[in-house]
């Protein structure tokens, strides 16, 4: 018997979400510094619409829901999902009032992008936009990135037991500190003095390749919000390819592999554990399979002879290879090169890596290293099960900070989740292709959608169909969150309507 | 006889000549087609999409200015945007002295018409698709936009200040 949720349900559902408005909203005061820096009046106007929306509908929702009682599981998992879905239409609304996006659906597509760290976008001449939007697209991408519960909790949720819930909610089951509220903000502290170092390094490399200085450090920021958390958004509509530059290539290199590693390592290595990068399954997986795949690549394009000196497929090939693998999707190619210039292989080389992702508990998105290295593992296990004798016992050792035996239970999860994010690759491709797109194309788009990539090879446009726009938003959307959130919804709407 | 003979060579002569010229009327004639459809400016859509045909020829192309004037050594980097995409275009520091405006949100940049050679994967940039310019010639000058303030806007931003400032009233006296 599936029973309907109570008011109680509701209204604590309700009350978290509306501090995490309120948290979302106070946000928007940053773009509003900017723009009142610039000298930028529209677009701090279309800030404080937004601002004010948000802090109306998070008032409301905290006083009217107003509870004292701690989250479920379940509360908590709808919390997350709910979350994501608002902070998408709030981000939209300075989007939207720029008048740079065509429909208010156009805007949620880039705000959902953003806050999903995928990278994709629908914006109508990005090269005029104001700067106050453009740190809005790039601020939206760091917050998500961390996490948008994450930065209630940071700084609005004094602690609670169901902090741990929503954290879980978002894809982060890893638990750096004791405390979650503590792992929240060691989170931001990483991020933060990344932030300034990578700032500082773009910026001078910007300033040695000819910008403007203040261009260059506020190019320096947005890039770097957007490669550390593995984004892809930049202020200009040519994407890498704007700064002609191999430094700044290599600077982002650097940036988006820091962002494609686990919280938990960079505590280690912060702590002094450095030997833990060596040792740890998920680095050691990620090297494989970059090797594995830039290969793959590498043989495809030589086969067309794509980029005819070796330097070259180096350096076109590899960088869109490890911006996909590392879930950013920056790319220094036009999106249309990939399916005119690169072969099948090529091309298959990179959605393999995009489909594969980073770590857990960072930045990315797709299946993730850990449950790669896992379930090879297992596979491992297997093979050695069969191969000897029926009485021998086999145990297959891992190492993630610490040594610990394979579980069935562990694989078990790690290829449900996996077969999930296939099927979602999937799903993506089927509409694609319902729209008349070619399969490799369709699938390329639609890996990247789901990944949280942002590599795209011309699909994603503003005249594309409304409802492919709401299957890659879907497909953000639950790839970020990596499925628990949403079915957790799924079935409170269920329950809902049918429950008794 | 002879004088018949020699009639007939002249007339073939003749012929042979009036052949030859022909075929020089219509090689020069296509060759002119043929300069002449590179001479039109071509859109970067057209560029991008059929890279391969373009690759190393000499190519017009025009658009706006945007984002910085990079300068490397001698040489600068600009990026042209023709609407659909922006390209970029590598020239001499000396041909981007006539380059006033740039466009970003405060400004509408100049708009240039860029007569040099495609690359599709350029040997000296590390593959990337440019244009190698030759001679660049401004079209039409870029301008300042004026910032036109919507005061729609500003009368939603003070509807809900008042809408927030009640809401909080409301929740202060609700404490109460």
């Amino acid at each position: 018997m599936i029973l309907r949720p109570n008011l109680e349900d509701i209204k604590n559902i309700g009350y978290y979400l509306g501090k995490i408005i309120l948290g979302l909203g106070l946000t928007m005061l940053v773009p509003i510094v900017i723009g009142v820096a610039f000298g930028e009046i529209n677009p701090i106007l279309d800030f404080l619409i937004s601002l004010e929306i948000a802090l109306i509908i998070g008032l409301v929702l905290t006083k009217v829901c107003f509870m004292e009682k701690d989250l479920n599981w379940m509360q908590g998992m709808i919390v997350v999902s709910l979350a994501w879905l608002v902070a998408m239409a709030l981000g939209a609304i300075p989007l939207y009032l720029s008048g740079h996006w065509k429909s208010y659906l156009d805007a949620c597509f880039d705000s959902m992008s953003g806050f999903a760290t995928t990278g994709l976008v629908l914006v109508c001449g990005l090269d005029h936009l104001s700067y106050t939007h453009n740190l809005w697209r790039h601020l939206i991408m760091f917050i998500g990135g961390q996490g948008i519960v994450i930065v209630a909790l940071s700084f609005f949720v004094k602690g609670f037991s169901g902090a741990f819930k929503m954290y879980v909610g978002e894809a982060r089951d890893e638990r750096i500190l004791p405390n979650v509220i503590n792992t929240a903000r060691f989170i931001w502290a990483v991020s933060i003095v990344y932030l300034i170092l990578g700032t500082l390094a773009l910026g001078i490399v910007g300033l040695l390749n000819g910008m403007k200085p203040i261009n260059a450090f506020f190019h320096g920021a947005c890039v770097f919000m957007a490669a550390f958390d593995t984004g892809g958004f930049t202020p200009q509509s040519q994407n890498i390819l704007y700064y002609h530059s191999l430094p700044f290539e290599l600077v982002t290199i650097v940036i988006m592999v820091l962002g494609a590693m686990n919280f938990k390592l960079h505590y280690h290595i912060w702590m002094g554990n450095r030997k833990e990068i060596f040792k740890n399954i998920e680095t050691v997986t990620l090297f494989i399979t970059v090797l594995a795949t830039f290969f793959i690549t590498a043989v495809g394009l030589n086969q067309l002879h794509t980029y005819p000196k070796a330097i070259m497929l180096l350096r076109k090939g590899f960088y869109q290879l490890i911006s996909g693998h590392t879930g950013t999707g920056y790319q220094t190619i036009y999106a249309p090169q990939f399916i005119n210039e690169w072969s099948h292989l090529a091309i298959v080389g990179v959605i393999l890596a995009m489909a594969l992702g980073g770590a857990v508990c960072s930045t990315t998105g797709a299946i993730k290293m850990l449950r790669v290295g896992i379930i090879f593992k297992a596979l491992v296990q297997d093979i050695k099960k069969i191969i000897l004798p029926d009485r021998a016992i086999v145990l297959q050792k891992f190492h993630h900070i610490k040594n610990s035996f394979l579980e069935d239970r562990q694989v078990r999860a790690m290829l449900l989740i996996t077969l999930l994010y296939l099927v979602l690759y999937g799903i993506g491709s089927i509409v694609g292709m319902w729209f008349g797109y070619p399969f490799l194309s369709s699938l390329f788009e639609s890996t990247s959608a789901a990944a949280n990539v942002g590599l795209s090879c011309g699909i994603t446009n503003v005249d594309m169909p409304a409802a492919l726009k709401i299957t890659y938003i879907f497909q953000m959307w639950a790839g970020r969150l990596e499925f628990m959130a949403v079915f957790t919804l799924a079935g409170f709407v269920v329950a809902a309507i049918r429950g008794k | 006889m002879l004088e018949s003979q020699s009639h007939k060579v002249t007339k073939s002569q003749d012929k042979c000549k009036i052949k030859n010229l022909v075929f020089i009327f219509l090689t020069c004639v296509l060759y002119l087609v043929h300069c002449d459809l590179f001479a039109q400016s071509i859109s970067s859509t057209e560029l991008i999409n059929n890279a391969k045909l373009y690759d190393g020829k000499t190519v017009v192309y025009a658009g706006e200015v945007i984002g910085d004037i990079m300068v490397r050594h001698e040489f600068a980097w600009i990026n042209v945007h023709d609407g659909n995409n922006a390209i970029g275009i590598w020239l001499s520091k000396d041909l981007t002295k006539d380059i006033q405006y740039k466009g970003s949100y405060k400004a509408k940049g100049d708009w240039v018409e860029v007569t040099g050679i495609f690359q599709r994967a350029c040997l000296q940039h590390g593959g990337d698709l440019d244009i190698h310019a030759q001679s660049i010639r401004k079209i039409k000058s870029g301008s300042v936009v004026p910032e036109e303030l919507y005061f729609n806007k500003g009368y939603i931003v003070v509807i809900l200040s008042v809408g927030l400032l009640l809401i909080w009233i409301l929740t202060l006296l609700k404490h109460r």
